[in-house]
């Protein structure tokens, strides 16, 4: 998989705008592509079963319901998103001892900041936290 | 009881790359024990002190096992079994 997170505007937009509707709860939700691409696409936004203003986690039917399409579409989650309400968009422990797709790019979101917000995306695998570059297009 | 199970990709180095596998059992258990005798490692990442992992979730068809019995969940002939591990973080 590509050390860069290339990505279409509006999908950047979508993400912080999902973020800052449910802060102060952290928001969450995947961008689905087509397998091997490394090209997010599909954008879907997921329930924060947890509604926490410190943790996410997807129902585990939304999660079935989630994979079932993908894989019937042959896609699977280019990027897996969410945001950090009171902290940095940097993964946190939480985060690295959850993330279980190796081939995702995991995108961070930070709301601390009522005027600003932080946008990272990160490559997690084997406990360890690469950050990469994010290339918007369009 | 024969079934399908459906491995996610971060555990398919145990399964040699294969997304899914065929296994016997009359429950979740015993269709883990069936596929580790076959693919070692797998039950590991699975069960962690006699329960089902609190970061994986199982179904039966359908249905998430930890609403009907986690381990002791039964199987029945021809069932789709998912592992799928949670998508969480903080």
């Amino acid at each position: 998989m590509g050390d860069v997170l290339r990505i279409r505007r509006e999908l950047v937009d979508e993400i912080v705008a999902h973020a800052r509707r449910d802060h102060p709860d952290e928001a969450c939700g995947v961008i689905a592509g087509p397998e091997g691409s490394d090209s997010p696409e599909r954008y879907i936004p997921m329930l924060n079963a947890a509604r926490s203003p410190t943790f996410y986690e997807f129902d585990s039917g939304d999660l079935l319901k989630l994979y079932r399409e993908m894989d019937a579409n042959d896609e699977v989650p280019v990027v897996i998103y969410h945001s950090h309400t009171a902290t940095d968009a940097y993964p946190s422990r939480t985060d690295v001892s959850y993330a279980s797709e190796p081939d995702a790019h995991y995108v961070l979101v930070s709301t601390k900041d009522p005027d600003s917000h932080q946008f990272r995306s990160y490559r997690i695998v084997d406990g360890e936290i690469t950050e990469e570059p994010v290339e918007i297009i369009g | 009881m024969a079934v399908t199970v459906s491995i996610p990709t971060i555990l398919r180095t145990h399964t040699g790359g294969e997304k899914s596998v065929e296994a016997t059992g009359k429950t979740v258990l015993e269709v883990i024990d069936d596929i580790e005798s076959r693919h070692g490692g797998l039950k590991a990442r699975l069960v962690k002190e006699e329960k089902l992992h609190r970061f994986v979730n199982v179904y039966v068809n359908d249905e998430d096992v930890r609403f009907s019995g986690g381990l002791e969940a039964e199987v029945k002939d021809g069932d789709t079994l998912t592992i799928l591990p949670a998508v969480a973080g903080g």
